[in-house]
């Protein structure tokens, strides 16, 4: 006799079903934690001249909201902005108002346009990323004129381009929030 | 097709309140930002505790990843070396022997100024540093440019001193914690230092523009005399720095001074020494309520 021991009753892409269950930790964590995570990792870049590194946190945060909705609550900007403001060199308050913000922009513009698609997702998303990026530069409490907002430009860019890159680790981290791991 | 929508639950009175709790908490979260943003834009100082109390959590990751960056430019440095070296030994040759001349020139320079010194009896005075640390981390993703030090209240570091690699001037220390501190670097354009030519008497002030250059702004308006090249040091002119510091090189001449590079790059800096506040009385008197050093 041939068992077969692989099979979608037994076993799906998030492991083997026989006495496995999913982690609530992982499962209601790994969101969470892998923004607080992008928030802090930008700070351990060389101190270059112009901004460069994409708000990684910010990026975390579009993209669970994108890739995965209804994880996130819609107040979700509030706690992870609070975080992210104290390592983001920005004026205290700044990250809490424009991630809130842009959670519930994202909401609306959900309600807008209801599908999904990789286009859609990297459109809505990108338009989040610039608006926040040029808003939080003038909310910097720093001297706004020509020069800086070109020096901006760079940092736009590489943030589009990074988006879907982004969406993909967190699609993976997704997978890794899922994972069964062996009831004890 | 349409994913079916979140925001209709069906006639679950509970669902329907629990979203709709949830756009009031958005709502006020949002509120609470605007508030607390605004406070901070106005009294940038408010919450520097809660912010440096973070800073002293992360700046121990901050040393590993400064060391591992450093290790890995020189790396970078010694591989590129290969690649050119036999023409860079020939250039450095002819470098060095000129050097030797200049240096033999400055002594000549140094010797003479003892002695006129002396004549007027002025004592020589050497700053000791406060403390010499890594730069731990930057703010990479914002459009202000801070960096944070490894080293904090604990090792004597205050507001207001001066931060300097071997190179120049860094920036301005802005708040501490116990063992961190955010500096004001001076790219950021919240960053104005009162500087003079290295060769002769024209002030200006050097002011951060936010894209890495600074503007030389001269007080004595009139014929531009600068010229790319030119050299500005620290005129020590407001007590915060000790005069006679490199900060920047002139690039581009424009009508009222002109746009110059800094000499010390924070990107390229790996250990900066804190120095005291060159005339502490001064700052003390002209600011009676010294809560931090003003941002401008």
């Amino acid at each position: 006799m041939n068992i077969r021991t692989r099979g979608p009753a037994r076993r799906d892409e998030y492991g083997s079903r026989i006495n496995r269950e999913h982690s609530k930790v992982l499962a209601y964590g790994i969101p969470s934690f892998s923004i607080l995570l992008g928030s802090l990792f930008p700070i351990f870049f060389v101190a270059t001249a112009v901004p460069l590194v994409p708000p990684l946190g910010f990026m975390m945060l579009v993209s669970w909201r994108l890739v995965r909705p209804g994880i996130l609550p819609i107040w979700a900007g509030f706690p992870l902005g609070l975080f992210d403001d104290l390592f983001s060199g920005h004026p205290f308050g700044s990250a809490i108002l424009l991630w809130s913000l842009a959670m519930i922009a994202i909401e609306l513009i959900e309600a807008r346009f209801p599908w999904r698609g990789f286009l859609q997702d990297w459109l809505t998303g990108g338009f989040v990323m610039v608006v926040f990026l040029v808003f939080a530069a003038f909310l910097s409490g720093g001297n706004m004129g020509g020069p800086m907002f070109k020096a901006i430009v760079p940092q736009i860019l590489l943030t589009l381009l990074m988006l879907p890159i982004v969406s993909r680790l967190v699609a993976r981290l997704d997978r890794l929030r899922l994972t069964r791991l062996r009831a004890s | 097709m349409a994913p079916p929508s979140k925001r209709r639950p069906g006639f679950s009175r509970r669902a329907q309140f629990g979203i709709f709790t949830g756009y009031v908490v958005a709502g006020i979260g949002a509120l609470v930002g605007a508030i607390l943003l605004a406070l901070s834009l106005w009294r940038p100082a408010s919450f520097n505790g809660p912010r440096a109390a973070a800073h002293d959590t992360v700046a121990p990751a901050g040393e590993l990843t400064a060391v591992a960056r450093s290790d890995g430019l020189g790396l970078i440095d010694s591989i590129a070396g290969y690649y050119r070296a036999g023409r860079q030994n020939a250039a450095l040759k002819r470098e060095m022997e000129l050097a030797r001349i200049r240096l033999a020139e400055a002594k000549a320079v140094k010797t003479e100024n003892r002695r006129l010194k002396a004549l007027l009896g002025l004592k020589e005075t050497d700053v000791k540093p406060v403390v010499v640390s890594r730069i731990v981390g930057s703010t990479a993703s914002s459009a202000r440019r801070f960096a944070y030090l490894g080293a904090g209240k604990a090792d004597g570091v205050g507001p207001g001193m001066a931060v300097r690699s071997p190179r120049g001037v860094v920036g301005r220390v802005l708040e501490v914690g116990r063992d961190s501190s955010r500096v004001l670097l001076l790219t950021d354009s919240q960053s104005v230092l009162p500087v003079r030519r290295a060769q002769d008497e024209v002030v200006a002030f050097a002011e951060g523009r936010g894209d890495g250059l600074l503007r030389i702004r001269l007080i004595n308006l009139g014929i531009n005399p600068l010229k790319v090249g030119d050299v500005f040091v620290t005129s020590g002119a407001g007590g915060y720095y000790r005069p006679g510091i490199a900060v920047a090189i002139v690039s581009k001449i424009t009508d009222d001074g002109g746009l110059a590079r800094i000499i010390s790059d924070p990107a390229a800096t790996d250990f900066v020494s804190v120095e005291p506040i060159w005339q502490p009385e001064a700052i003390r008197s002209r600011s009676a309520p010294a809560e931090s050093p003003p941002e401008q």
